[in-house]
């Protein structure tokens, strides 16, 4: 376990939004903390909640219940004019580089933002140089300095959104799928240079995903989230090597390898996700999971400590543990 | 040694954009052929004085040479009066195009507010502006209009607000619609994200990327308002004679039209000619700020 | 359509390069292939120039069997695809050079009464976001019933009946044939498509990225449902795409296709383990390692070359690790490595390969 202060804690968050049809429970009481310079690799299908979560965290949604401390403070207790000031610390990078971007605004004009907003730099000229450098460190030719994002192509206008998240020098930056809608060649470059500025800048990530071979390069820890619940949080290599909730051991198996030799045996779910209005206080995954018993149709289960780092939220997995505890 | 940075942001200029858009309206013959009358409209406006003499040839009355048709000395005629019908519509252009530039200048301020802060914030505020809004929807444009100028006087700031009110709901909602378009993108959210203030976000983000519908719907208000201003002169609440607005021109020469069709022909094609050159223009406009016809 | 609207669409212009096939040719053709395409140019007219999306593909697949097309966006898969069912958008479209052979039809010359009944019935192309691939004001059944009544012979009755055992195919309850497509999720609406895409049984099918817009786990599932119906009524498959997880889990054969052209084409055990080509050896060194995940992911430099300015010499050497003098000025010629695998690279023509020592070798 790496050495290091706790940069972001997040205890028991939820965030409900009220529909027509009821109450929808997004994310639903979920805890985690990240050290400094570290990694946490969110990961889940739509729907899961795991978009929510990110944009709770900086609140550009109010969450419904919990409490999120950043480097030691309350967050939620920020007045407006104290967050506005605590956004230079942490920063989103938004999943589609087409919408992220305002189209009337030159690449410069992006980048220098929040600059400008949070009165960090006032002299123009200063200003410039600053976003020089910042194009330079994400690998942006200097002269597109007066292009408009239309010009560009989707992994050019990535490294736009990554320059503009880093303008503030912040330490804690949401990446909400950053590469999802990239070419895989192009996937690759982006993910280096995210790596690249983690080591060069100290920077800690949460990194948002549905893809789990992406996550699995880039993250230091693993949360599996489902309809709102987190059901399984390890150290990364733990999860891939053994995953203990049915529900993360399908999404390993379901993930396309593209490799003709490790055939494996592919666990398919039946039936469709769940919905995450007015749920019933059951095991939300149980009528997908193929090893689903009475007690997973009758009450939840709670994330628990199995093995040391490694969580699991599911009855079968700690009754299989108790028994192996009393065999001892 | 390194630099200046702004060495080297104006060694790679910003695409103009706005010859971009001239570039791509040139391709569209009508809207050429619109923005040319337009153009023409504006001049003459501007030159109204030096094409004809204003006093001499608009204003003074003749009665020998009255009612006469269309010659090599007087191009359009003369009226009932013995006025120059060319140097009148010329010089109803000006007021014409004044008025209208300045009542959609009115609607598109008040218009755009009201609009922007209905769009952006939604909920009760977004309600409670457009219901009043509505109650203006409801009363005829004509009737408001006549309340205001029968209230305040006819004067020609009278006028204008009358106009311009008018054509206020009108603007707001298609503010409001562009708002609610842009307002669920991603790059305010970003902007949120950086810190920016709400006014900031709606200044500096949301506008702008609601130009384009807003210029449309300007150019098309404008022939619009120049119709009101004319029929409001029509039934005798707008310009009062003897200043040559088209409209009150038409209304004077009602009763010489069997006899003189030449004193309602020119003033009707006037006003025909700058609404239908502005509302080409406008079709145009959109198209060439579309981006996806890019 | 009304008699008098389908007069008035003129059948689709092609160019007079493309000669038409001879009966012979055709059916010495159509008893091998389900799809046969040789030498295919598409280019689009455009304010920018002349894109040219397509530069010369072949295409030649069995009955019964799966292609797997792979590319990354810009490659012309997609642009391919719409060739084979003669519905490129003309203008600013045209097929400017080529033959088309799907299921015996000489694609590019039949008139458009002899594509309306080509299309659905002989081939039928599943795209790829579900999500506006339905028609939201009509019923699931309807929508089904739709193709099944114009190519067959039945009262309406019979054809919501048959759409009714289809969605059963799909894995869809019968019953739900009078919802609307906002009533299901993605993962059922692309069953839903898939559905609509079989209905009549096609010979051929061309899947472009079905699966990109659904969740993993719904991907696994679906993917399962294309297998066992494509051995069911034996239809060969183009599935377009740029995962190669997916190909290397459906296809029989991969072509990977880039700025418009075959680079590589072989079997599955040809591409994954006897790769050739550089761009191919790029595409698999840039999707993270499972075994080794620490190690630095190896990214294709560059980006794809624009399509209205292609260089001269082979597209892909400006990003090239192994590029030559001659890769800048003379486009490579296909060189067969085996029966089945052949590769466009100059590489081979001098007795290298990849491997040897390109500039990115560790």
């Amino acid at each position: 376990m790496r050495e290091g202060k706790i940069l972001l804690e997040v205890k028991d968050l939820k965030k409900y939004f009220s529909t027509p049809k009821g109450m929808l429970h997004a994310v639903d009481g979920i805890s985690f903390s990240i050290k400094e310079g570290e990694t946490l690799g969110i990961v889940g299908e739509s729907g899961c909640g795991k978009s929510t979560t990110g944009r709770v965290i900086l609140r550009l949604l109010e969450a419904t219940e919990g409490e999120i401390f950043f480097d030691g403070k309350d967050i939620r207790a920020l007045s407006k004019h104290e967050m506005r000031n605590m956004r230079k610390e942490m920063q989103i990078i938004f999943q589609d580089p087409f919408s992220s971007l305002d189209p009337r605004k030159t690449v410069s004009e992006i980048i220098a933002e929040p600059l400008k907003i949070n009165k960090m730099i006032r002299n123009k000229e200063e200003r410039l140089n600053r976003v020089l450098e910042l194009m330079e460190i994400v690998g942006l030719a200097e002269r597109l300095i007066n292009a408009y994002p239309h010009e560009l192509d989707g992994g050019r206008r990535q490294r736009i959104g990554i320059a503009r998240a880093l303008a503030s020098n912040p330490k804690f930056i949401v990446c909400d799928e950053p590469v999802s809608a990239l070419d895989v060649s192009i996937q690759a470059q982006i993910l280096n240079l995210m790596d690249e500025l983690q080591e060069k800048l100290g920077l800690t990530y949460i990194f948002i995903t549905h893809d789990l071979s992406v996550v699995n390069h880039f993250a230091d820890n693993i949360a599996v989230m489902y309809l709102g619940k987190l059901v399984e949080k390890a150290p990364t290599e733990e999860l891939f090597e053994s995953p203990l909730h049915p529900y993360t051991q399908a999404l390993l198996s379901a993930i396309p390898v593209p490799n003709l030799r490790n055939k494996k045996e592919r666990i398919l779910l039946r039936g469709e996700i769940g919905s995450p209005v007015n749920p019933e206080p059951i095991c939300r995954f149980a009528n997908r999971c193929p090893m689903a018993k009475e007690i997973c149709r009758s009450c939840e289960a709670e994330l628990r400590e199995i093995k040391p780092g490694h969580f699991v939220a599911c009855h079968l997995v700690e009754m299989s543990e108790q028994q192996k505890m009393e065999v001892r | 040694m390194k630099r200046q940075a702004s060495e080297i942001s104006r060694k790679y200029k910003k695409k103009n954009q706005f010859v971009d858009v001239m570039v791509r309206i040139s391709k569209n013959k009508m809207a050429v052929l619109g923005l040319i009358i337009v153009i023409i409209m504006v001049l003459t406006a501007i030159f109204a004085d030096v094409i004809a003499d204003y006093d001499d040839v608009a204003i003074k009355q003749n009665m020998a040479i009255r009612l006469q048709k269309p010659s090599a000395e007087h191009w359009f005629g003369t009226d009932e009066m013995g006025r120059d019908i060319f140097a009148r519509i010329v010089h109803g252009t000006r007021i014409s195009l004044y008025v209208g530039a300045i009542s959609v200048g009115i609607s598109l301020l008040f218009g755009g507010f009201l609009g922007a802060v209905a769009g952006y914030y939604g909920g009760k505020i977004d309600n409670g502006i457009m219901r009043v809004l509505d109650v203006f929807l409801a009363i005829p444009a004509m009737l408001l209009a006549t309340a205001i100028v029968t209230a305040l006087g006819s004067s020609m700031i009278n006028l204008l607000l009358a106009v311009g009110i008018a054509s206020v709901p009108g603007f707001a909602r298609v503010t409001r619609a562009s708002v609610l378009t842009v307002r669920d993108q991603e790059f305010i959210e970003a902007a949120r994200a950086i810190g920016a203030k709400d006014s900031t976000i709606i200044l500096t983000h949301i506008l702008p990327n609601c130009l384009a519908p807003l210029i449309v719907q300007c150019t098309l208000r404008i022939g619009k308002a120049i119709v009101f201003t004319a029929s409001l002169s029509f039934i005798g609440l707008g310009i009062k004679q003897p200043t040559p607005e088209w409209g009150a021109m038409l209304s004077g020469s009602r009763e010489f039209i069997r006899d003189n069709p030449h004193m309602v022909l020119f003033p009707g094609l006037a006003i025909m000619l700058i609404v239908l050159a502005l509302n080409v223009l406008g079709d145009g406009l959109r198209d060439a700020l579309d981006p996806k016809l890019k | 359509m009304g008699e008098k609207k389908a007069r008035r669409m003129k059948t689709p212009k092609v160019s007079k390069n493309c000669k038409p096939l001879t009966a012979e040719e055709l059916r010495e053709i159509s008893d091998k292939y389900a799809v046969y395409i040789k030498d295919l140019h598409v280019a689009f007219d455009t304010q920018d120039g002349c894109v040219k999306a397509v530069n010369g593909v072949n295409m030649q697949i069995e009955k019964g069997k799966t292609l797997g097309l792979v590319g990354e966006t810009g490659a012309g898969k997609t642009t391919t695809g719409l060739a084979m069912l003669n519905l490129i958008q003309s203008p600013p479209g045209q097929i400017t050079a080529g033959q088309i052979v799907v299921n015996g039809q000489d694609v590019l010359h039949a008139s458009l009464k002899e594509l309306e009944n080509f299309r659905g019935k002989d081939v039928s192309m599943i795209f790829q976001d579900p999500m506006t691939s339905l028609n939201p004001v009509l019923t699931v059944g309807d929508q089904i019933a739709e193709v099944i009544s114009y190519h067959e012979n039945c009262t309406a009755k019979e054809a919501e009946e048959k759409a009714k055992e289809i969605l059963e195919l799909v894995g869809i309850p019968g019953f739900r044939d009078k919802d609307y497509p906002h009533q299901f999720s993605g993962g059922m609406k692309q069953r839903v498509v898939i559905a609509i895409a079989l209905a009549c049984s096609p010979s051929v099918l061309i899947a472009d990225e079905p699966t990109t817009a659904l969740d993993v786990t719904i991907q696994a599932q679906v993917l399962e449902m294309m297998r066992e119906l494509k051995q069911k009524l034996n239809t060969a498959m183009i599935m377009i795409t740029h995962d190669l997880g997916i190909v290397a889990e459906t296809c029989d054969e991969v072509s990977v296709i880039y700025a418009g052209r075959i680079v590589e084409h072989g079997t599955l055990v040809d591409i994954f383990e006897h790769t050739r080509h550089p761009y191919t050896e790029g595409l698999f060194n840039s999707l993270p390692d499972v075994t080794n995940r620490t190690a630095k992911l190896k990214p294709i430099r560059g980006l794809m070359p624009d399509p209205s300015n292609l260089p001269e010499g082979c597209a892909f050497c400006p990003r090239c690790n192994y590029a030559m003098e001659i890769c800048k000025t003379k486009k490579p010629q296909k060189i067969y490595d085996s029966d089945t695998h052949y590769v466009e690279c100059h590489l081979y023509s001098c007795g290298r390969q990849i491997g040897d020592g390109g500039e990115m070798d560790a």
